[in-house]
């Protein structure tokens, strides 16, 4: 089997494979916020970038090839990852103690997993309208990271196309398919792949926030970075440990 | 007009007239939007349920390009171009002008629904600036003068359309001339002289399918003569990345596709760029022939290919032209079946017109949107040679390429290499403007010096030289000695000068603006850091910068270079980056402390409620005082 | 007052006092802090302006004028200055109004409101101004080191005061860093 190598380690990969994909199967974690595996990477959060070979890349996006030199755990990527994390929370309006998905949130996660103390930069503190027209879902765009997780479910598990991103630069923003712009006028389900798959608190299921208590939620229990080998389709070796 | 028309007929017009082919979302939301002056909420829904994808995706389309509104911006939409040099020559107070005029505020809509009156990325008339649009046509030269004449016309509710034409006139300013801007190619020569140079070689056409298709050069020359002599060439990209042309036509050539593509890359987006506006006005014969060229090389006679133009929006005026161009060919038999005669030889060429996006200059943005897509840079590999337009095998080169690679066509590689210098062969186009007597267009070989080009456009007291625009270099006069040429200062064409009275912080500003107003937004360091650049430069403008500033834009110069999607996020410090290594002073002595100064202005944010409270009193108000600890 | 003991202050801005509380929380090591420390200017002592301090740590986010004098005055006084919860070093619950115009708050308060209908607009100058909107207290001066949460536990509150005390640069291990 072909193997490339991250961090000094030979990492094994199957033909067709990124790099994350590989690290992740083999046990080994990369950061990453808008990756997930169910869905064909997007390479737009940054925070898997790697040093292939020297040059920085998503690993998300990067095919394996036998024989590549990735760096992942280098305080000079981690660093990188620190301020786009701290990029994130001051573009957003993030505010942990009132939000329904701390403890399940991937950016407050990875913010943790990163050691990120305080946003540094200033604020933008935009203005971003709560939408609570549907009866069983809640919008609030606040929190969004732009990660088009939902986007991509809606259109690819769901055949919706309920949501989508439009504008530019720092205006760019989540809206939904409608006239009226609210989600009570879309087609959207409570059981929609888009709505279970946010990694932030953005698209959240009404009446349920709570049902499992703060302290006792998904990052609670187990850091992102276990949790997400966890989450990996694994090599055979790995599944059966 | 459209403009009284039921928004809901007119898009199901509009899209049967594009054949309900959802690839041309992009025209046919420009379309609408020439109607009816804006997008209607109704025009996308009916757009969206006519062409079968989501209302969303349709919104988001027309949500990324700054010429389409979905909000109404009045009968009369009047766009400013902000570029350094409109700034130079005086557009700031221009605008103000025209709005006091109007009675309308910068940015906002008249109370009638009459105008609006805005900012808009350069417009590519920087020598003949400042230049601005109104409803999308270009008009130069802007004075008081024009504005009182445009006011006028305005107010009198005059159709753009009937506007005289004398404002819209649009000099070449051509002032050199080398083997391109003098060339006397007669229309359908290197054409020609491509088709029999295939035959030449041998004698004889190719034998078989498969010698076409695997481009086997021994036994059957055919196209790949003329491939050769581009490789030969050594002609190199001149959109500014530089990558080999004869290459990139080859793997393309090499890739399996159902259709292999030809796109010409007129976004001319970078400020201060305007050779390939003057190229498309005066040489687009030239143009369309490299295209055609370039077709030949990659499908041979055999394999199907086609062309497409992808317009800046900001040269919409040039659009009915360059079709006249193309049906001129046509006849000609230059496009279309058979081209000069040969069997098999079938390619033609569609115009695409952009809606203002600069990242639509990134190859890959702009394949997105010429699918009717947002113009949002593509996750490489796999590339455009192999998989480019609608995942076909795609060439995109920029307008200069297409004109050098139809002389070289004609003429031959030794010809062109005995212009320029070894790696950097043949003639480059500069667009010159700025602090000098006689802006426009310089034609050079490569190598010439930043000081020669300085001295022929009649340039004194020069401080510093954009060169290539703000994702190029910015230098200083120690180094006027450098030359134009990929192996030192390469360059798309822009070249902007700056005397020595003026303020290189506010230059990098300006385009530090540019690149926030035009980052995409697809991924977080581009999309954030360049809002947070700007944030930065408008706080040190405004007197309340400090060293840990300068603190705060490595450590985002740091990011983007690093971790940005796309050249633009890569290149958008450049001038930054620049100013910090050759023009300190220019930023240092904006600084207010060493230390440390407030994220925004403290008294400024006691304003509002200064107002509602009626208060003035000394503790109404905060000094924005240095912090000493 | 003894010699060589770490003088500290402490003050809440726009802020619940919940920090102060979750640093009482520290419990029987209250003890040892008291031997190590002085107090300056806090809520504990009653002490009314800061003098020179090692350490300064700021509860709650900037949301006035009076804030931002507090904040400078300990930004002056204290060699350390840390922002203590969520209120401090993002802005926090006080925050949820910058989408809010101030105008229009203070209108629909004291004017549209029917209790105060024939009310006006407070405008003492013994009252401070609220900002348009309110901020974290590093853009506004500047912070040496953040402590996140509502309330940061205890733990982390002692972790970094206890390093900063033996000299040591402050490091929240994981588990000691929380948002919420």
């Amino acid at each position: 089997m072909n193997t490339f190598q991250l961090d000094g380690e030979e990492i094994p990969f199957e033909p067709g494979q990124t790099v994350i994909q590989a690290a992740l199967a083999a046990g080994h974690y990369i950061p990453h916020l808008c990756y997930h595996p169910e869905f064909v990477p997007h390479g737009s959060c940054r925070l898997c970038t790697v040093r292939a070979d020297g040059r920085p890349t998503a690993a998300c996006t990067l095919p394996a090839q036998p024989g590549l030199k990735v760096e992942s755990e280098t305080e000079e990527l981690n660093d990188l990852r620190r301020t786009l994390v701290q990029m994130l929370f001051a573009e957003g309006n993030h505010f942990c103690p009132s939000c329904e998905k701390s403890g399940n949130c991937v950016l407050q996660a990875l913010g943790y997993d990163l050691g990120v103390l305080t946003a540094g930069f200033r604020h933008f503190f935009l203005d971003r309208p709560v939408d609570a027209s549907h009866p069983d879902i809640l919008l609030d765009f606040n929190r969004c990271v732009l990660c088009k997780l939902c986007v991509r479910a809606s259109e690819e598990v769901d055949g919706k196309g309920v949501f989508s991103l439009a504008g530019r630069g720092i205006q760019r923003r989540l809206i939904v398919s409608a006239e009226s712009g609210r989600l009570a006028d879309t087609d959207v389900a409570v059981t929609d792949k888009a709505v279970e798959v946010c990694p932030v608190g953005v698209i959240l299921r009404k009446r349920v926030g709570f049902r499992v208590p703060i302290g006792r939620r998904r990052y609670d229990l187990r850091p992102i970075r276990a949790q997400a080998l966890e989450d990996a389709p694994r090599r055979p070796e790995h599944r059966h440990e | 007009m459209l403009i009284e028309r039921d928004p809901a007929a007119s898009a199901e017009d509009v899209v049967a007239r594009h054949g309900d082919d959802a690839t041309r979302l992009l025209q046919m939301l420009r379309e609408l939007q020439e109607g009816h002056g804006w997008l209607p909420p109704l025009v996308i829904t009916e757009l969206a349920r006519r062409l079968g994808i989501s209302r969303a995706r349709v919104e988001g389309v027309a949500a990324f390009y700054s010429f389409l509104h979905l909000q109404p911006v009045g009968r009369y939409r009047v766009l400013f171009s902000d570029n350094i040099t409109d700034r130079m020559q005086g557009s700031e107070a221009l605008l103000e002008y025209l709005c006091s005029k109007l009675w309308v505020e910068k940015g906002k809509v008249s109370e009638d629904g009459l105008l609006s009156i805005d900012t808009t990325s350069c417009t590519g008339l920087c020598d003949q600036g400042p230049g601005l649009l109104v409803n999308g046509w270009a008009i130069p030269w802007i004075s008081r003068e024009r504005l009182d004449e445009i006011a006028e016309l305005i107010l009198k509710r005059r159709p753009v359309a009937e506007w005289p034409q004398h404002l819209f006139h649009i000099e070449d300013n051509i002032r050199r001339r080398d083997v391109l801007l003098d060339h006397d190619l007669a229309p359908g020569e290197a054409i020609r002289v491509s088709l029999a140079r295939g035959r030449d070689t041998t004698g004889q056409r190719p034998t078989s399918a498969r010698a076409w298709r695997e481009a086997i050069p021994a036994a059957s020359p055919g196209p790949v003569a003329t491939l050769e002599e581009i490789k030969r060439s050594g002609l190199r990209g001149r959109g500014g990345a530089g990558f080999a042309t004869g290459l990139k036509w080859e793997a393309c050539r090499n890739a399996p596709g159902e259709t292999h593509y030809v796109v010409c890359n007129a976004d001319e987006g970078e400020p201060g760029t305007f050779k390939d506006r003057v190229l498309l006005s005066r040489y687009a014969d030239l143009v369309f022939e490299g295209m055609t060229v370039c077709a030949y090389v990659l499908g041979g006679g055999r394999k199907r290919t086609h062309g497409f133009v992808y317009l800046r929006g900001e040269y919409r005026y040039l659009l009915e032209p360059l079709k006249a161009c193309l049906m001129r060919r046509r006849r000609a038999g230059l496009l279309g079946r058979a081209i000069c005669g040969e069997d098999g030889f079938d390619f033609d060429i569609d115009i695409h017109v952009g809606a203002g996006a600069y990242v639509c200059g990134e190859e890959s943005a702009l394949l997105e949107s010429l699918e009717g897509k947002r113009g949002i840079p593509r996750n490489r590999p796999p590339y455009p040679v192999t998989h480019g337009y609608l995942g076909q095998p795609t060439v995109v080169n920029n307008v200069e390429t297409f004109c050098a690679a139809a002389l070289i066509a004609a003429r031959g590689a030794d010809w062109y290499r005995t212009r320029g210098t070894p790696k950097s062969t043949g003639t480059k186009l500069l667009s010159v403007s700025g602090d000098c007597e006689r802006p426009g267009i310089y034609e050079y070989p490569f190598g010439v010096t930043v000081r020669q080009v300085l001295k022929d456009c009649g340039a004194r007291d020069t401080q510093a030289v954009q060169v290539s625009g703000p994702s190029g270099t910015l230098i200083d006069a120690s180094e006027f000695d450098r030359r134009i040429a990929f192996e030192d200062l390469p360059t798309a064409g822009a070249f902007m000068v700056f005397d020595a009275n003026r303020d290189i912080f506010e230059v990098v500003r300006n385009f530090v603006h540019f690149f926030a107003h035009e980052s995409c937004g697809f991924c977080t360091p581009c999309r954030v850091g360049t809002a947070m650049m700007r944030n930065v430069v408008d706080k040190i403008h405004a007197g309340r910068g400090a060293q840990l500033d300068l603190e705060e834009i490595c450590k985002l110069q740091k990011v983007m270079s690093l971790a940005a999607h796309c050249g633009l996020g890569h290149t958008a410090c450049n001038p930054m980056q620049d100013m910090l290594k050759r023009f300190k002073p220019a930023i240092q002595r904006r600084l207010k402390s060493l230390a440390f100064e407030p994220a925004f202005d403290l008294d400024a944010a006691l304003a509002r409620a200064r107002a509602f409270t009626g208060r003035d009193d000394a503790g109404a108000h905060l000094p924005t005082q240095s912090e000493t600890a | 007052m003894s010699e060589g003991r770490i003088r500290i202050a402490t003050a809440s801005l726009a802020g619940c006092f919940g920090c102060h509380m979750s640093l009482l929380d520290i419990d029987e090591r209250l003890f040892e802090l008291i031997e190590r420390v002085e107090f300056d200017r806090t809520p504990l002592t009653d002490i009314k302006h800061c003098g020179p301090c090692d350490i300064g740590l700021i509860e709650g986010g900037v949301c006035n004028a009076e804030n931002v004098e507090v904040l400078r005055a300990f930004r002056r006084n204290c060699k350390i200055l840390v922002a203590v919860g969520a209120c401090a070093v993002t802005g926090g619950l006080p925050a949820q109004r910058n989408h809010l115009d101030i105008g229009a708050c203070l209108q629909e308060v004291y004017l549209t409101e029917p209790s105060l209908s024939n009310g006006q607009i407070p405008n003492d100058p013994e009252l401070p101004l609220p900002l348009d909107k309110v901020h974290p207290i590093h853009e506004v001066v500047k912070v040496d080191y953040f402590i996140p949460g509502c309330p940061p536990s205890a733990d982390a509150i002692w972790k970094v005061l206890s390093d900063l005390i033996a000299g040591r640069t402050p490091r929240l291990t994981q588990g000691l860093i929380q948002y919420d």
